[in-house]
């Protein structure tokens, strides 16, 4: 959750949503959140479980349409 | 009969000094039919109760639409960590147990400006140019 955060403060384009799966029963079912944490992307993708800062951020970027600025070489491996 | 015990509260207050700037805590909720929303309510006036720094906005989800529009707010109850214009930081649901101590990073990295991240993470996330919501599911436990 850390990271997600981290990333909103660094960047307003980020919004980090950290939602209690209990109290979201509809949400979390629609997302298959099975077991905690875990990270929906845009409303798609999805991460399990945490991850070192590098890779969280990696596979976030991952997902994005390729920039036109910045961040060459991210997302050349699947 | 308060949420936070006397010891805890005593260490938040304790941990809440290192605040260097002002953070509002926007909270929507509503009085009727949602499980744990008094009580979230409740906790974050006791949490705000604990610094000068601390703000505490409560909203009426259901009367204040235009406010939750503003602060992107699509399901109570919410809370978004404030310090300025920024608000990209949101927690849905009561803060409890785990959640709480993540709820007081949150607020400690906003007042504070800093992230904690390393320099060459900063780089890559300042160079996104499009919007991203990163939706983060837990448990209180």
């Amino acid at each position: 959750m850390r990271l997600a955060q981290s990333f909103a403060l660094e960047n307003d384009l980020i919004q980090a949503d950290c939602i209690e799966a209990t109290e979201f029963p509809d949400l979390s079912s629609r997302f298959r959140v099975y077991a905690v944490p875990k990270t929906i992307i845009n409303g798609a993708a999805s991460i399990e479980g945490s991850l070192p800062e590098s890779f969280f951020l990696e596979e976030i970027l991952k997902t994005l349409p390729a920039q036109e600025t910045g961040s060459a070489g991210v997302g050349d491996t699947p | 009969m308060s949420l936070l015990r006397e010891q805890d509260a005593i260490e938040v207050r304790e941990r809440l000094k290192a605040m260097t700037s002002p953070v509002r805590l926007v909270h929507f909720t509503q009085e009727l039919n949602l499980d744990y929303g008094r009580e979230t309510k409740q906790l974050l006036e006791e949490l705000s109760g604990l610094s000068d720094q601390l703000k505490l906005e409560v909203h009426n989800f259901l009367l204040e639409k235009d406010q939750a529009a503003e602060y992107g707010v699509a399901m109570v109850p919410a809370t978004v960590i404030c310090n300025g214009q920024a608000k990209g930081i949101r927690f849905y649901g009561m803060p409890a147990g785990y959640e709480f101590a993540n709820l007081l990073d949150a607020i400690l990295m906003v007042s504070q400006s800093d992230s904690g991240l390393s320099a060459e993470s900063r780089e890559k996330v300042a160079a996104i140019t499009q919007p991203i919501h990163l939706q983060v599911f837990v448990t209180p436990t």
